[in-house]
């Protein structure tokens, strides 16, 4: 656990403590909302790993004009998402399913944009936003751009084509990006070590001509200081690297998955390593914040997504003959002619 | 392995009902007994049985040198498959979602179905997964690859629509020479209505057959997977609020593509309507349409129409996706127009 502030002030220390209850927050909202039967699809929880997300998230350079660092987050990284601006009322909408989120329904969950603030959310298909990265990190360097870009994957994303072919890619042409390896121990119902040989990822780090560095991922502080320095390195022009987060995946893949594929007590072994504990008794520990301006801040983030997530319930959700909009940029797609309420009752 | 056979894949031998996800389950567990060079590849098919549970129980009744729990790496696997099979075994793949085919896509037309024709040999793989959308899977979790695999010859695609189906055409499958691409909806895997009594001998249906749902004789209907139950639906309200006599072809095998049994019933009953849940551009019933208008063209008294989802992704939101995809109230009215021609 770390001992130093790594130069952070007393209200960035608290802005960590925030991020991280609000991503834990969110996620429980959503669990209620799902019971509710207000959740289209399913919920992914990252309950013991919200320090990893945050803490990489934290030290790059977040803007809201277009100018900042780049971000992919997974669903797991949802905290990095809101430190990127990404709001919680268009999260739970994104999860409702609402006419009124960023995808105007036609996405799920963190799958959603904003080029201004810097993040691109995923596809579901693994391995993919790494060549996205590559490619949007590379215009950074031939631009000449100080920017840096940041994409997160899953242990067992990195038994993919795209993830190899992306992130040699990426070294190849030094490509001013960051792998963030979100090494939660399991790929669904399979262990890491059916998706690769290594124990580390570090290790694979050689093979492509790149540093990588493995972290404690329940240790915001510690993430925070190792992904701030490798951002120093890629920023000077080093090119890729990557940083693997070592923790582990308290739930099931989703909702639906009991996990009893798991054995209890390793869950019950890493509730010991919560990083909102961890980080909250350090906090106090260190004299770094009061008890009372962390229950307050406990209290913001509890209540901000109560409130976002109400308001998002009382919106619409799509109309149907949307569906038919923004296939092309320029050409149109014709409505089923064979629909009653067909605005285009042709034959087509 | 002598292992007790479990419960839940004992039901046809004990007389009970099954729904199209056990028949298919039965099938797979039947080959793997019958045939030793049979085995399974796939992601969380071990120890979790598969993402739909398909392969529950498999793990420890054939071990896990027979039931392969993979990375993720859809062309990995299918190309290591592909080298299994020339080396004679039988293998079985399972993508947890057909959408995640498309990793596997190079090897799949470049390698896997070529391999006869290059003269490296017959290439006896069965490539199987969930397909098709209504349960609000959104872009990546909702797509039918049938048409991105239609254009490849020296493929076969399968898709069916019952549970008695499902178990016959998949074991013909897992028997055939030739690489076969077989897409199971995920909206019938345990559809209540689809629950049936299967024959109890091991019965195989032969690839490449169609099968008449319904007889009639007002217009044809030729579909296939769950627009088969769709189409039932419209045939039913035709006849009673129209009168309209509609017969159904259920294609079961895309490719190699019944045209005998399209052109037959097009000669009896005149018009063709083509009902398909994939996208409408390039989907099959331009290819049906073209096979009539070649053998059947002074038979028919109306055009041949079409009923499919709109041109765009899969939308996630519940409305965009109704929207999106063919109902039964659009073959109604398709029907209608045609049968008033
Ligand atoms: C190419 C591809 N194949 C299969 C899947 C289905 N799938 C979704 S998540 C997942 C497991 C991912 O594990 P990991 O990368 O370790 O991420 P985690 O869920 O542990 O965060 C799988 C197999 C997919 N999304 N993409
Ligand atoms: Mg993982």
């Amino acid at each position: 656990m770390s001992d130093s502030a790594f130069g952070l002030g007393r209200t960035e220390l608290h802005d960590l403590y925030r991020a991280l209850c609000v991503t834990r927050a969110a996620e429980e909202r959503l669990e209620l909302l799902q019971k509710q039967g207000h959740v289209t699809g399913g919920v992914y929880r990252c309950l013991g790993q919200e320090a990893g997300a945050v803490g990489a998230a934290f030290a790059l350079r977040r803007r809201t004009d277009g100018t900042g660092d780049m971000l992919c987050h997974t669903i797991r990284a949802a905290g990095a998402l809101f430190l990127f601006g990404g709001e919680l009322i268009d999260y739970f909408r994104q999860y409702m399913a609402k006419g009124t989120g960023p995808t105007r329904g036609r996405e799920a969950n963190v799958h959603w944009f904003d080029f201004d603030k810097g993040f691109v959310g995923p596809v579901s298909p693994l391995g993919t936003m790494i060549e996205i990265m590559a490619g949007m990190t590379l215009s950074f360097r031939l631009r000449g751009e100080e920017r840096i870009g940041m994409v997160f994957y899953g242990d067992g994303a990195s038994s993919t084509g795209a993830w190899h072919e992306g992130l040699n890619f990426a070294a190849v042409q030094r490509c001013p990006m960051i792998l963030m390896v979100e090494n939660n121990q399991w790929a669904f119902s399979t262990p890491t070590s059916k998706n690769t040989r290594v124990s580390s990822f570090t290790e694979k780090g050689p093979g492509y001509g790149i540093g990588a560095e493995s972290v404690d991922g329940t240790d915001v502080l510690a993430v925070f200081d190792a992904v701030r320095r490798a951002a120093n390195l890629v920023r000077s022009g080093e090119g890729t690297r990557m940083v693997e987060l070592k923790y582990f995946r308290r739930r099931g893949h989703a909702q639906h998955d009991p996990q009893d594929y798991v054995d209890p007590a390793e869950i019950r072994k890493w509730e010991k390593k919560d990083p909102l504990d961890l980080y909250r008794a350090r906090l106090l520990e260190k004299e770094w914040a009061s008890e009372a301006e962390l229950v307050a801040i406990e209290q913001d983030a509890f209540d901000s997504c109560r409130v976002a997530a109400e308001e998002a319930i009382g919106e619409p959700y799509p109309d149907g003959p949307d569906a038919v909009t923004d296939v092309y940029t320029d050409v149109s797609t014709p409505h089923p002619w064979t629909r009653a309420d067909s605005p285009d009752p042709t034959l087509a | 392995m002598d292992r007790e056979i479990p419960e839940h894949l004992l039901k046809t031998k004990n007389g009970e009902p099954v729904t199209m996800l056990e028949a298919i389950s039965e099938a797979l567990f039947e080959e793997m007994t019958r045939d030793d060079s049979v085995f399974l590849l796939g992601e969380d098919i071990g120890v979790y049985g598969g993402a739909f549970k398909v392969t529950r129980d498999f793990l420890t009744h054939f071990g896990e040198n027979r039931v392969i729990d993979t990375p993720i790496a859809e062309g990995g696997f299918t190309g290591a498959a592909a080298g299994a099979a020339h080396m004679g075994l039988r293998p079985v793949v399972e993508i947890q979602f057909m959408d995640f085919i498309s990793p596997a896509y190079d090897v799949i037309t470049n390698y896997i179905a070529t391999s006869n024709y290059r003269g490296a040999g017959p290439m006896p793989l069965v490539i199987r997964g969930p397909v098709g959308g209504g349960n609000r899977g959104g872009p990546f979790h909702s797509q039918n690859v049938e048409m991105a695999f239609f254009h490849t010859p020296g493929l076969k695609i399968v898709y069916p629509s019952t549970a008695k189906d499902a178990k016959g055409l998949l074991k013909a499958s897992i028997r055939d020479e030739n690489p076969v691409i077989f897409e199971e909806h995920k909206g019938l895997y345990r559809a209540p209505a689809l629950r049936e009594v299967l024959p109890d001998d091991d019965y195989v249906i032969p690839l490449g057959k169609a099968r008449t749902v319904r007889e009639g004789t007002d217009l044809t209907i030729v579909t296939y997977g769950a627009m088969v139950h769709k189409s039932v639906e419209a045939a039913e309200t035709l006849e009673s609020e129209d009168g309209v006599s509609v017969e159904i072809i259920d294609l079961r095998t895309l490719l190699p593509l019944d045209e005998d049994a399209i052109v037959e019933s097009v000669k009896k009953t005149n018009k063709l309507l083509v009902v398909h849940e994939d996208t409408r551009t390039g989907g099959i019933a331009g290819e049906i349409a073209i096979r009539v208008s070649e053998k059947a063209f002074e038979w028919l008294d109306g055009p041949i129409l079409r009923v499919t989802a709109i041109d765009a992704p899969v939308p996630y939101s519940g409305s965009l996706e109704d929207y999106f995809l063919p109902q039964t109230g659009d073959v109604v009215n398709a029907a209608r127009y045609l049968a008033a021609y």
